[in-house]
């Protein structure tokens, strides 16, 4: 059976049709979800792209945090469902402390828009299973605050529970412990800066954020 | 009876977060020959009314404002100041 990603979309969001494109690519099937909404339907995972939700104001996802929808994604990980936010979705999801720490602007202050290598850390989340530890993979960036933050005590969690997802070969951004997404305890919420959708065909250069999104087929 | 307050919010970085904004104006004020500044910190400021019984309560919905959504307590802190309005 074809796996349903819904995706959420929020005033300002504007990478949503390129990770619906991206999910019917590797052979899924995407469904818009507005972000007014009370229920995410009969999806089998929650992407929330990246983008200006509510144009950033006051911090990154700190107004998408409280859009309907939310409550509905929140009640959607607590069942073990597979959230992913990309960019401004991992920016939301840990204003919605669905995920630890913050992310800040870039240590150069420069909005960077380019390739990097990550290097994949943790296979325990719906991203990664399946991929090894090692593995390196080539997809895009494309943010102003990126630079992930934690406390030292949240760091040392994430380390010792298997949390921390993918890493950056060379930091971009200032990002603690080179951090370029991670997950929750349970690896069904991730987050990641860089954007799969956007490497997920070989005229794009690359076709490594294929491969993650393959894993969250499967898994949904 | 409810009154008014004027609030002032100031929300600034934690210490211990580097603060890239303050660095690269650090950097920028000897070019123009003021030398001697250091620790420069940039933040926000909120202005805005509330309505509360007393001056104790309007404190407390504005502590209670800023954390769950004025502020990130992970990587900021706020500083609080309120008055009758006039």
């Amino acid at each position: 059976m074809t796996a349903k990603v819904g995706v959420v979309v929020f005033p300002g969001s504007n990478c949503e049709q390129d990770v619906i494109e991206a999910v019917e690519t590797v052979g899924g099937s995407g469904r818009l979800l507005w972000h007014k909404d009370h229920c995410l339907g009969d999806v089998d995972a929650v992407v929330l792209p990246g983008g200006f939700a509510h144009g950033d104001y006051l911090r990154a996802g700190a107004m998408a945090r409280f859009s309907p929808i939310m409550d509905s994604v929140a009640d959607f990980a607590r069942q073990g469902g597979p959230v992913v936010g990309i960019c401004n979705g991992f920016q939301i999801l840990a204003e919605a402390q669905l995920l630890p720490g913050a992310l800040y602007k870039n240590r150069g202050l420069r909005f960077l828009c380019q390739s990097e290598t990550l290097r994949v850390e943790s296979v325990n989340s719906v991203l990664t299973r399946g991929l090894s530890p090692g593995d390196e993979l080539c997809i895009p960036i494309n943010h102003f605050e990126g630079n992930y933050i934690c406390s030292e005590e949240t760091l040392v969690a994430l380390r010792d529970k298997g949390q921390i997802v993918l890493t950056y070969r060379d930091n971009p951004n200032g990002a603690t412990a080179d951090i370029a997404g991670i997950c929750n305890e349970n690896g069904n919420v991730v987050g990641l800066m860089p954007h799969p959708e956007r490497a997920a065909h070989p005229l794009l250069g690359s076709t490594d954020g294929a491969l993650l999104l393959k894993v969250l087929l499967s898994d949904g | 009876m409810s009154e008014a307050f004027c609030v002032t919010v100031e929300v600034s970085l934690r210490e211990g977060i580097a603060d890239p904004e303050g660095l690269t104006i650090e950097r920028a004020l000897p070019a123009l020959g003021f030398n001697g500044v250091s620790d420069v910190r940039v933040g926000k400021r909120l202005c805005f009314r509330v309505h509360a019984v007393g001056e104790a309560e309007a404190h407390r919905q504005v502590e209670a404002m800023c954390e769950r959504f004025l502020a990130n307590p992970v990587i900021e802190e706020v500083g609080i100041s309120l008055r009758p309005a006039t």
